[in-house]
């Protein structure tokens, strides 16, 4: 009876009954929102690890959990059946969206998850809280990465983080001049680079619009750019709409990205870093930067299963991919920053962990990671209510016209 | 002789008597599929389109309304996107009828018995590619210092960039065997007497092709059509490879699918090219071009 109560107040939580719970039934949902506005459902962590289970249901992003059937020398996966027993399945999948919809399954023990993922899983009841003292290597993860908006909730660690990155402006040395430091090329009417820029092609492309306008137009008021009330998100869509007729392209696949600033075609835009480290191998004189206004980007979180039969190989697969030399190899593979403190000693090209500003924390800080937009507003307020993924994904149709 | 003939005999026999049931077990496999597979997915299609989408949980929340239909029809960007869809639709079809006949003709008519075969394969080669991998050439042939650009730039003229423009050059490419093959097959099947006829009745080249060719294979020409047609409609790779800022209704779909996951409006915008072509079909059945597939 008191499951079935819990499990009703989480129900209300996620259901996004705003009216019905969110603001005047708090009182019969028990416990007051957290921060992120919603109630998860009330799931325990491991308190402590039995035996290996000998199997292990692995859903990660391609190239985060490499067993050597893509390229025989990328492999961490093997180790790591010989060290513990655990046979190791791999799913990769290719959006945050396709994790959502697998981890429903049950049928995977962890996941890597990204920030706009890891709340809809915590939401639903998808994924439980970790024990972060069962796993032994999350005392070097870098501190500005944990018990964060998108791994936590009311300081319940939901995972351990595994890598981020953020979504920098790039630019083509040869043909923008003055060095820009600012997002105001990519977004300026009088652009000098009209019909060459490039520019992120999804809904979670409006948070960097956002991003904007909070440095641009502080009498909006924004204070988190996946937290967008009507007027600010109105803001945000028609500074985008605006920016459309000077965009040479929108990109998705980040190969599409390298060749279109390699030939020329697109001269400014924003990228990831491992974009511009491939395009930059391949001859094309390229710099990067995050802005004055600060970026949006992508934190990735391990996290484990509430249906998972394999829990303790579930938290030996999260400490070690999270080891200072994994985490190094997956990082350097992926091109992002690891989130292991003592990673970057082993990194094989050590330049790479000043280009990805592993130790960084005020460039981390400088970050919005990609969080799903709900309509309770994540920067806290309840007066109003936020743009969901939802209403995000037909303005980007609307957008783009 | 009374021998008892082998089971396989009778069973032949017993089949031999009955036509209907022969027919009837010949048929069911395959009518089984369509009806299951193929009709049983446009029916999950019509009925998803009438459901919505939990967005934050992402489960498909099985109540019944007309939301997503008003959404489709009364936002005006959706109108603008299919009538850009049909619009590329149509001038992909036109473009490929017009660079397909003459090409058809030479094979059919012209073209000796072994350069024809020759001829075929030559049509059918760029069909053994891969789409992506075309779709990513016509990319490099289209890009700022892509040889298009070169080939252009001594007479002053630069490429038409990514758009409209090169998501229509794409698409003409991808599908014209699609249109050569029918019109091929359709002026085979025109005697040569009937051109011959013609001439002789004192007709000259533009009067034959006018009063004889054309109106005979103008069911091979539709035939061709509805392969350009349909796969222009439901295209969403060229576009987003040469599109530049433009999208068509497949994108619309994938969109919904793959970043909001919200299938049941995905659903909903996907039944307009269903009924486009339905229009379509039925328009064409008249003309006989459906006999011609």
């Amino acid at each position: 009876m008191k499951n079935r109560k819990t499990l009703l107040a989480g129900l209300c939580g996620v259901s996004l009954l705003l009216a019905a719970c969110g603001t005047s039934g708090s009182d019969s949902a028990g416990s007051a929102p957290g921060a992120q506005g919603f109630t998860p459902p009330k799931l325990a962590a491991m308190t402590q690890l039995g035996q290996p289970e000998g199997q292990l249901n692995v859903l990660a992003w391609p190239g985060y959990a490499e067993n050597g059937s893509n390229d025989p020398k990328v492999n961490w996966v093997t180790p790591f059946e010989q060290q513990t027993g655990c046979k190791v399945n791999v799913k990769p999948f290719g959006t945050s969206d396709e994790a959502v919809t697998l981890m429903k399954t049950g049928q995977y023990d962890v996941v890597s998850a990204s920030g706009d993922a890891s709340l809809r899983l915590v939401a639903s009841g998808d994924v439980e809280p970790v024990n972060t003292a069962l796993v032994p290597n999350y005392n070097d993860v870098y501190p500005f990465l944990k018990n964060k908006s998108w791994n936590s909730v009311n300081n319940v660690s939901y995972g351990i983080p595994h890598g981020w990155g953020a979504n920098v402006l790039t630019w083509r040395t040869d043909k923008v001049s003055p060095e820009p430091t600012s997002w105001s090329p990519m977004f300026d009417q009088n652009s000098p680079y009209k019909g060459k820029i490039i520019a992120y092609d999804s809904p979670i492309y409006i948070a960097d619009a956002a991003v904007y306008l909070m440095a641009h137009q502080p009498d909006l008021g924004i204070k988190n750019p996946y937290a967008l009330d009507d007027k600010q998100f109105n803001a945000a869509v028609d500074l985008l709409k605006k920016q459309r007729p000077q965009v040479e392209e929108y990109w998705s696949d980040y190969l599409k990205e390298t060749q279109s600033l390699k030939s020329g075609d697109g001269t400014i835009g924003t990228a990831w870093q491992v974009t511009v480290n491939l395009a930059k191998s391949e001859g094309a004189p390229l710099q990067s930067t995050v802005p004055s206004e600060g970026a949006t980007g992508w934190s990735d979180t391990w996290m484990v299963s509430a249906k998972s039969q394999h829990k303790t190989c579930a938290y030996k697969w999260m400490d070690y991919i999270v080891s200072p030399k994994v985490n190094a190899q997956v990082a350097e593979y992926f091109g992002e920053a690891p989130a292991n403190s003592k990673a970057c000693a082993e990194f094989e090209d050590k330049s790479l962990c000043d280009t990805y500003h592993a130790n960084d924390a005020a460039y981390a800080a400088k970050i919005q990671y990609w969080t799903t937009p709900i309509p309770q507003c994540l920067d806290g307020r309840t007066d109003v209510k936020c743009k969901d993924y939802g209403d995000w994904t037909r303005a980007w149709t609307e957008i783009k016209g | 002789m009374t021998a008892v003939s082998p089971p396989s005999r009778r069973v032949s026999a017993f089949f031999h008597r009955k036509p209907r049931l022969r027919l009837g077990m010949l048929l069911s496999a395959p009518m089984l599929w369509l009806g299951l597979a193929y009709l049983g997915a446009l029916a999950a299609l019509f009925i998803t389109a009438f459901w919505s989408t939990d967005v934050f949980t992402g489960k498909v929340v099985t109540d019944w309304s007309l939301d997503n239909f008003v959404t489709l029809f009364s936002d005006s960007v959706y109108r603008t996107i299919t009538l850009r869809t049909v619009g590329i639709a149509l001038l992909v079809t036109v473009i490929d009828a017009v660079i397909a006949f003459p090409m058809a003709f030479a094979m059919a008519k012209l073209a000796s018995p072994r350069a024809q075969r020759l001829l075929v394969i030559a049509v059918m080669t760029p069909l053994w590619a891969s789409y992506l991998v075309k779709a990513y050439a016509w990319r490099t042939l289209l890009s700022g210092n892509g040889v298009l650009n070169w080939l252009l730039k001594p007479f002053g003229g630069t490429g038409p960039g990514y758009g409209v423009t090169a998501t229509v050059i794409t698409l003409c490419y991808l599908w014209l065997p699609y249109m050569i093959l029918p019109i091929y097959a359709g002026l085979e099947r025109l005697p040569d007497s009937l051109v011959d006829a013609s001439g002789d009745l004192g007709a000259r080249t533009f009067r034959t092709f006018r009063s004889v060719i054309l109106p005979l294979t103008f069911p091979a020409i539709v035939a061709g059509s509805i392969f350009t047609f349909s796969l222009s409609l439901g295209d969403y790779i060229a576009v987003k490879i040469v599109g530049g800022t433009s999208q068509m209704l497949g994108n619309v779909v994938y969109d919904n699918i793959g970043a909001a996951n919200n299938l049941p409006f995905a659903a909903t915008v996907a039944l307009v090219p269903v009924v486009i072509m339905l229009v379509y079909l039925a328009a064409v059945r008249r003309t006989g071009a459906l006999d011609n597939l």
